[in-house]
């Protein structure tokens, strides 16, 4: 196995085609849930989680029957069945078992469910034709470059509470503003990574 | 909401409850598709048709779907529309499909159309639903060729693919705004912009919260407790 070939894959969903700054995936838990960096925290591990749950599943479930039986065009609405019902198990089975998980992860999980990331990147890993390895480490790269995008920002809107703001600007457009340039700064980092390794 | 009038049904998705600017539901496709004019007229369509259908679907079958599981049901009706939906645009609009990518997939996901299954089609009758959604559907597309429009002429310096030279000549392009950071910016300014003509006053939601979420139903507002304990 090409580890370097890893590192790439991982290194660019974190940075360089993060989810929530340059594919607009996963907004609105961004938008919602970054008031407070304990949240964000929370939520941002919630999904790292449930990515690499939903991947270990969908993965064999589009090759070993999907692909085999040619339904492959009935990916859309299995995956989402497979990632809905993924998230309840897994909220059952924290609630019986890992109480103290549950406590802490438990409220962000219903909310995972509908999350556009969750499924594009399930989705995305089929398109570019990863194996079940890359797909995995694919799937971790985008959780945590959510997880950074949530903590950085919620730092940033810290910051934009105590600041005199337009009234028109107050709420949400100023917080837009603000996610525009955090988006703005990981645009920096096209085309680091190729040059990381060479 | 029985009283509603249709043809105020089927305009008050246009300006009163954009879905967009008002509302502030579908916020991903809003920020991803709308680089070029074509892909987000194709994204508008395409979501309008979902809309309808589903909307159509989800208010003929209300009175059958059990209350607890109605979320479910809502996402398979959804999610069969938008195969459909994708394998027309496959077959017949390649290019579309091309540009479109995974972002015609994610449809289902689309808080848009949960939204309005879940506050409208679930209550309504089918008529009524069904001009909802054209309703929603029209505002959708008019909003997001609002944000292609400006991201285009002054990112790209084109109008739906076709170069308008005076921009181009003198290089008067911002070519941030037709990346991903320029589609958070324009989407601010615009509800910056749709703020001060009515003076707050459509936009009661100053922050991003439950009212709108679909997924706010299935989770009990967990998600409205959690922001209180944080407070």
């Amino acid at each position: 196995m090409d580890v370097k070939a890893l590192i790439i894959i991982l290194m660019s969903s974190v940075l360089v085609d993060n989810y929530v700054l340059n594919r607009f995936l996963g907004i609105c838990p961004f938008l919602g849930v970054s008031k407070k960096v304990n949240q964000s925290v929370g939520m941002g591990i919630s999904v790292i989680f449930v990515m690499l749950v939903a991947t270990a599943v969908t993965w064999p479930v589009q090759t070993y029957i999907l692909d085999k039986l040619g339904l492959g065009y009935t990916q859309t609405i299995v995956f989402i069945l497979v990632i809905a019902s993924l998230v309840q198990f897994i909220e059952i089975f924290l609630k019986k078992y890992i109480p103290s998980l549950h406590q802490s992860l438990g409220v962000y999980l219903p909310l995972i469910t509908t999350n556009c990331a969750v499924l594009g990147v399930t989705i995305n890993n089929i398109t570019d034709g990863y194996n079940f390895l890359e797909s995995m480490v694919s799937s971790l790269g985008c959780g945590l470059g959510f997880l950074l995008a949530m903590v950085l920002f919620s730092g940033m809107r810290s910051r934009i509470e105590e600041s005199d703001i337009p009234e028109s600007f107050k709420g949400l457009p100023v917080t837009l503003v603000a996610a525009s340039f955090i988006s703005m700064a990981f645009f920096g980092f096209a085309g680091i990574v190729e040059n990381l390794l060479a | 909401m029985s009283k509603q009038s249709n043809m105020s049904i089927l305009l008050k998705g246009l300006l009163r409850e954009n879905p967009v600017f008002v509302l502030i539901l579908g916020t991903c496709p809003t920020l991803a598709t709308t680089t070029t004019v074509d892909g987000a007229f194709g994204m508008g369509l395409a979501t309008m048709a979902v809309l309808v259908c589903s909307n159509i679907v989800i208010s003929a079958l209300r009175k059958f779907i059990p209350d607890t599981v109605r979320i479910p049901c809502y996402i398979v009706v959804i999610a069969g529309f938008v195969t459909i939906v994708q394998m027309l645009i496959q077959a017949f609009i390649p290019d579309l499909y091309a540009t479109l990518g995974v972002y015609l997939a994610l449809i289902t996901v689309n808080c848009i159309i949960l939204g309005r299954a879940e506050m409208f089609a679930g209550k309504n009758s089918v008529g009524k639903s069904a001009l909802d959604g054209i309703g929603m559907g029209i505002g959708f597309t008019i909003a997001l060729l609002a944000m292609a429009i400006i991201r285009e002429v002054l990112g790209a310096g084109s109008f739906a693919g076709n170069e308008i030279p005076f921009l181009v000549e003198n290089g008067l392009t911002i070519s941030l705004l037709a990346k991903a950071p320029g589609g958070l910016l324009v989407y601010g300014l615009l509800i910056a912009v749709v703020n001060k003509i009515t003076k707050g006053k459509l936009i009661k939601k100053k922050e991003f919260g439950c009212e709108g979420c679909p997924s706010a139903a299935s989770c009990n507002g967990g998600c409205a407790d959690t922001v209180k304990e944080g407070e």
